[in-house]
């Protein structure tokens, strides 16, 4: 029985509320339904938990993977996992911190499942340690256009795997994974936070601390003068039993419970300029130079702080926010600070801000990560801002850079050729493995890809 | 640790229950007419929550079997919910008398067979809980869905009936009055969603329900005040309205 409803569509967005279609929704319990349901898509794309910000899994017919999301088998003493693309990182945590197993990568939200934390090869606060979410996945089995599933790995069918991860659900749709789990000793964190008085402060910073674990800056984009760049570094390491505070050492792997508020309206438009953007940025500063120094804390508030609060992006307010993210390779700082002059000069204020240093990127033709510093911004939608964006792909496209995919909508195809030199290799794959156009996004077709 | 067996196992409310029932330790057997469907399901329960876990071949629609297919199972459950339902077409069963039938058999015949065999096997070990499934369709004839309502009407007697009989003798019967919930049954149906509950919600009303030894409970609580309002509507006014 396929469950999808022909006719029936809902207004779908992004996580960014920007845009905004109209789609059909098909959802899947098992393989048959779900070649059932691709035989009749011309053009559309599977979608996790919506946490793409931009038009990546959005379009006039997405398959859903929420009902098929069920953990298949884990080897307690290797710590395989072997489950289906709908699971979540969250649904991860709660069942194998406990037993202490943590993801090996987790992004800043634990509301995407494994599937999109694939297909976008997502990365974490460990990449420069750890690489990101693909380099962790043993091996997947992807259905594509015609229905035909590939078992595929990163030795086997390395073509069709590579397409699978980073490929934004362009190649197929992907059913399930084997993936590494890493042993922990503890759900917390031992925690340092350091403050940072400009960009170069913060960029040696970040090279003194490549053998911590963990690490993020969270940067003042709106600082100007020689207090560019200002920033506050929080890094950490996974807490052994005996660091912990005394009362969580007899069960060192039990999360303390988190309070979880919801952001009860949609800001008002006239609340989001510069100066409350000013406003939010000096008092995060502040409070976070009290927090300053080593502290041990439980994992949620350190890798998904925006988690504990439900429906955070009505913050933005009735025109959503756009979300945008680059990487300049290494060496090209100069770019970097260049980029971040033209922000705090600009029209269009950032809210939050986060700045990582990556370690080297794979071989996949669409994984974003590559070796140099990434800035994350999120801007209310403004007519203003899309020029500027505009000028931000052309530096970062021209220091050989590139922008994040699942974060983006609205990347010119001229702009993406630029920044992905391996498009046309991907294109290429795709059109073995989906010869018919059954996957397509707003994305990609606005992209050309 | 308690035996469950959860009867229309592929069925979103009696999956979602059993994974609330695993999750606080027990043991959970699904039936369902094609077990092979629930390989899945069974392998992420055992994973999840590290306990056992196994389906079993059941077809609700043969009730002259129900009474063999009760014996020989291993154990006596503790928990026996019947979660089997079929909503059916209600234009298809105004002509055709096989949709009927199979509306009537699954949600009320084929529920009195099976769990009459249940309380058999519960009575001689002294204890246990029977949960079935009815529906608040089943207060009120709608045009929308009135044969379903009207096998629902049975089944919710039923259960009253049944629980009068076994008043002290350590058997519990319970039943559930779901309104919405959005489940494939509902798949393409515009609810109203403050009145559309999730299969887990819904799972975890029933579960508290067992845990307080409730005896009749809508899901979402909601329901019981929407349903006497829909109840109490005189029925010359009621026949003109179309909700």
């Amino acid at each position: 029985m396929s469950t999808d409803q022909a006719g029936k569509t809902t207004a779908l967005s992004g996580w960014g509320r920007f845009p905004v279609v109209e789609a059909r929704e098909s959802t899947f319990a098992d393989e048959s339904e779900l070649r059932t349901i691709l035989q009749e898509m011309n053009g559309g794309i599977a979608r996790g938990l919506g946490r793409a910000y931009g038009d990546s899994a959005l379009a006039g017919h997405v398959v859903s993977t929420r009902l098929y999301r069920r953990m298949l088998s884990f080897d307690g003493t290797s710590g395989l996992l072997h489950a289906q693309s709908g699971v979540s990182i969250a649904d991860l945590l709660k069942v194998f911190v406990p037993r202490g197993w943590f993801p090996p990568v987790v992004p800043g939200t634990k509301y995407v499942t494994l599937g999109g934390a694939a297909a976008a090869d997502i990365h974490g606060k460990n990449h420069h340690a750890d690489s990101s979410f693909g380099a962790h996945i043993r091996g997947l089995r992807l259905m594509d256009g015609q229905g035909n599933i590939i078992d595929c790995s990163a030795n086997d069918r390395e073509d069709v795997f590579n397409s699978a991860v980073g490929g934004m659900g362009l190649a197929g749709v992907i059913l399930d994974m084997t993936l590494q789990m890493q042993k922990v000793e503890s759900a917390w964190i031992t925690q340092h936070i350091e403050l940072l008085p400009d960009l170069d402060a913060v960029i040696k910073a970040f090279e003194r601390n490549a053998q911590t674990r963990y690490s993020v800056a969270w940067i003042d984009c709106l600082a100007r003068g020689n207090k560019t760049g200002r920033s506050v570094l929080i890094t950490g390491e996974h807490a052994q039993p005996d660091e912990l505070p005394r009362a969580a050492q007899a069960r060192p792997l039990a999360s303390p419970p988190t309070r979880r508020l919801a952001f009860p309206f949609t800001m008002p438009a006239f609340m989001l300029n510069r100066i409350s953007a000013t406003l939010f940025n000096s008092l995060y500063f502040r409070l976070n130079s009290m927090k300053r120094g080593r502290s041990v804390v439980p994992y949620e508030p350190f890798f998904f702080p925006l988690d504990g609060i439900h429906n955070w992006n009505r913050a933005y307010g009735p025109q959503g926010f756009l979300q945008y993210q680059f990487v300049l390779p290494r060496g090209e700082e100069d770019a970097l600070r260049l980029i971040i002059e033209r922000i705090s000069t600009s029209d269009s204020a950032p809210f939050l801000t986060v700045l990582k240093l990556f370690g080297p990127g794979r071989k996949t033709p669409l994984s974003f990560p590559l070796e140099g510093f990434t800035l994350a911004l999120d801007f209310p939608r403004q007519p203003a801002l899309f020029g500027l964006l505009d000028e931000l792909d052309q530096i970062t496209a021209q220091h050989g850079g590139r922008v994040y995919l699942c974060k983006d909508a609205r990347l010119s195809a001229h702009n993406f050729r630029h920044m992905y030199p391996e498009h046309a290799a991907f294109a290429a794959r795709r059109r073995v493995l989906d010869p018919n156009g059954t996957f397509n996004s707003l994305q990609s077709q606005r992209l050309g890809l | 640790m308690a035996h469950v067996l959860i009867l229309g196992g592929r069925s979103d409310i009696g999956l979602a229950f059993a994974h609330i029932c695993a999750h606080n330790g027990h043991e959970v057997c699904l039936a369902a007419r094609r077990p092979e469907r629930l390989a899945d399901d069974v392998r992420d329960i055992a994973t999840r929550y590290q306990v056992h876990a196994e389906t079993r071949e059941f077809d609700a629609e043969d009730s002259g079997g129900h009474a063999d297919w009760f014996n020989q199972l291993d154990q006596t459950p503790d928990i026996v919910l019947y979660a089997a339902g079929y909503l059916g077409d209600v234009e298809q069963a105004t002509k055709d008398n096989a949709e009927l039938e199979r509306i009537m058999q699954v949600n009320a015949r084929g529920a009195m067979t099976i769990l009459e065999a249940a309380v058999r096997a519960m009575e001689h070990r002294g204890s246990g809980t029977i949960i079935g499934i009815s529906s608040v369709a089943g207060e009120r004839g709608r045009k929308s869905n009135y044969h379903y309502g009207a096998a629902k009407a049975a089944l919710t007697t039923f259960l009253s009936g049944l629980r009068n009989r076994l008043s002290g003798t350590g058997i519990h019967v319970i039943t559930v009055k779901p309104g919405f919930v959005a489940t494939r049954m509902l798949q393409g149906m515009q609810t109203p969603a403050a009145l559309t509950a999730t299969p887990e919600r819904c799972a975890a009303d029933m579960y508290r329900a067992v845990q307080r030894g409730r005896d009749v409970v809508y899901s979402t609580w909601h329901w019981r005040y929407v349903m006497a309002v829909i109840r109490n509507i005189p029925e010359r006014l009621f026949k003109k309205m179309s909700i």
